[in-house]
């Protein structure tokens, strides 16, 4: 069982898991009975169960959750619409990359957290900032993630398509699309995950509605089990979205998984 | 007997690397007679691969000509079919489909693509196959659909770059036999590259050695073995004869590589 690149059984793996999800939330919930820590400082999981139970009852969970999911959604498909004919060009052709793949490149390394007050300045405070946000944190990094994907089609197969007498246009769009596909997905399960956290950030700083706001009006009246219930129900949301993203994946390109 | 199908001449390929430029092909000189089964033996990085790349238009030659019965060769084209090392099909489409999407420059219905696909499916074995993906075939029905594909738009001429070269040596015996089998039936032009010497002996009408970087043509080896050929026939010794001739002029080349000529 303890050997580098050895197997385990899938039971045991799923057990293992398990386990320390199960020990961390024993330690949470025995510091938190014997008051170890302040209530303030750190509720516990009934107290947490409790206040979100009571958020959702109110229809105020639901509410946050939704307007995020919308910002989420807006704001990502903006950047993935552009970022995947953009970054399958440049993965293609060399002159393109030389166009855009050095600027994207600098982009990426300035910090999104920087942008927002110059986002709000261009944009206000409402929903269009926050689809400015996310695009940002995550169109830069879409271009070049889907670049790689696209220079990963081995050329022997554009070869092919040159050989059939087929246009480069043509090849672009049936053979190297296709051929990276599976990747681009990929990808963009992963840009996803950094989506959540783009969000979050705007709506922390200037909103009136969403997850992230509700944790700072939670924060300003020490609402420990609020904030603490938020950030949980963040993880979740985020699972779910990358396991649907898989699930679908693995439903589209099922040939792209070896099995001989 | 008309002009040669094939016609390569003066051929040379200079590559540029940023430190030097390198002579790969030589002012190479060849003619393939229609229907002829010639391959290219000869030590790694010699400029045959380089030179069947040439003539399939996929790579620019320095200076020379290549002409396909009488008309230079501009860029890659229909008329002639390649099959490469590395597996091409396209992983997305089933193996008719593959075979399906290399007739979609033909004029035809889709009921006759998916007839023609099915009778080269048959010519080649794998029918059953029909509706499998390339990752549910091995890498002998993958090189097998592939070889389909290539012949379902009637190139003039086939071009093969070490096409069974990773394969396991069973698998590839098989290949060779099922090649031959399919080119016996179908005759066509046919530019095969290896370094396998009893593939090429089996396989071939005329089997040509190139020389070590620069690529010149060393020797030709006429293989006037009856055909069809039989798996047999390897162990006669009229094959051991022609097998000696084309090793012996190989191994002169990969000597002078490996420094070995005085020890061995």
């Amino acid at each position: 069982m303890l050997r580098i690149g050895g197997g385990i059984r899938t039971f045991h793996f799923v057990g293992i898991a398990a386990f320390v999800f199960v020990l961390i939330f024993g330690l949470w919930l025995v510091v938190t009975a014997n008051e170890w820590v302040k209530p303030i400082f750190l509720p516990g999981p009934i107290d947490v169960w409790n206040r979100l139970s009571e958020l959702a009852a109110s229809g105020d969970l639901a509410k946050d959750i939704l307007i995020s999911c919308y910002r989420i959604a807006i704001g990502f498909s903006l950047a993935t619409l552009l970022a995947v004919p953009i970054g399958v060009m440049i993965g293609a052709y060399r002159a393109w990359e030389a166009a855009v793949e050095p600027l994207t490149d600098f982009v990426r390394y300035m910090p999104v957290v920087a942008f927002v007050p110059l986002t709000i300045l261009w944009a206000g405070t409402d929903d269009i900032q926050k689809f400015l946000i996310i695009w940002i944190g995550t169109f830069f990094q879409q271009v070049l993630l889907v670049m790689d994907n696209t220079k990963r089609v081995p050329l022997d197969v554009v070869d092919i398509g040159r050989t059939l007498g087929m246009k480069d246009r043509s090849i672009l769009a049936r053979i190297i699309f296709p051929a990276a596909a599976p990747g681009i997905w990929d990808s963009m399960r992963i840009s996803l995950g950094w989506a959540w956290t783009w969000v979050v950030l705007a709506e922390l700083v200037a909103a009136t509605s969403g997850l992230g706001y509700r944790i700072t009006t939670a924060q300003r009246f020490f609402q420990t089990d609020t904030i603490i219930g938020y950030i949980l129900v963040l993880g979740t949301l985020g699972l779910i979205t990358d396991q649907v993203m898989k699930f679908l994946g693995r439903r589209m390109f099922r040939y792209a998984e070896s099995r001989r | 007997m008309s002009a040669a199908k094939l016609q390569i001449r003066g051929l040379t390929k200079v590559f540029e690397t940023r430190r030097e430029e390198v002579l790969a092909l030589d002012n190479v000189d060849l003619d393939i007679a229609d229907n002829e089964f010639v391959t290219l033996v000869g030590t790694s990085g010699c400029g045959k691969s380089t030179m069947l790349s040439i003539v399939a238009g996929l790579q620019q030659e320095t200076s020379g000509d290549v002409y396909v019965d009488g008309e230079p060769v501009r860029g890659p084209g229909r008329d002639r079919g390649v099959v490469f090392q590395a597996y091409t099909l396209f992983p997305w489409l089933t193996a008719r489909k593959n075979i399906e999407f290399a007739l979609r420059g033909e004029e035809m219905t889709g009921a006759e693509r998916t007839s023609k696909a099915n009778e080269l499916l048959a010519l080649v074995g794998l029918e059953k196959f029909a509706d499998a993906h390339p990752n549910e075939l091995s890498g002998g029905m993958q090189q097998r659909v592939a070889i389909a594909r290539a012949l379902s738009y009637k190139p003039q001429i086939l071009l093969m770059d070490e096409p069974f070269g990773a394969l396991d040596a069973l698998t590839r015996q098989l290949m060779q036999e099922l090649l031959t089998e399919v080119w016996e039936q179908h005759k066509l032009t046919v530019l095969f590259v290896t370094h396998d010497v009893e593939e090429a002996v089996y396989i071939s009408d005329r089997v040509i050695v190139m020389t070590n970087r620069p690529g010149r043509i060393k020797t030709e080896v006429k293989v006037d073995l009856p055909r069809p050929r039989r798996y047999e026939m390897v162990g006669s010794p009229e094959f051991g004869a022609l097998y000696s001739e084309v090793l012996e002029s190989i191994r002169e080349e990969s000597l002078e590589i490996e420094q070995l000529g005085s020890t061995l």
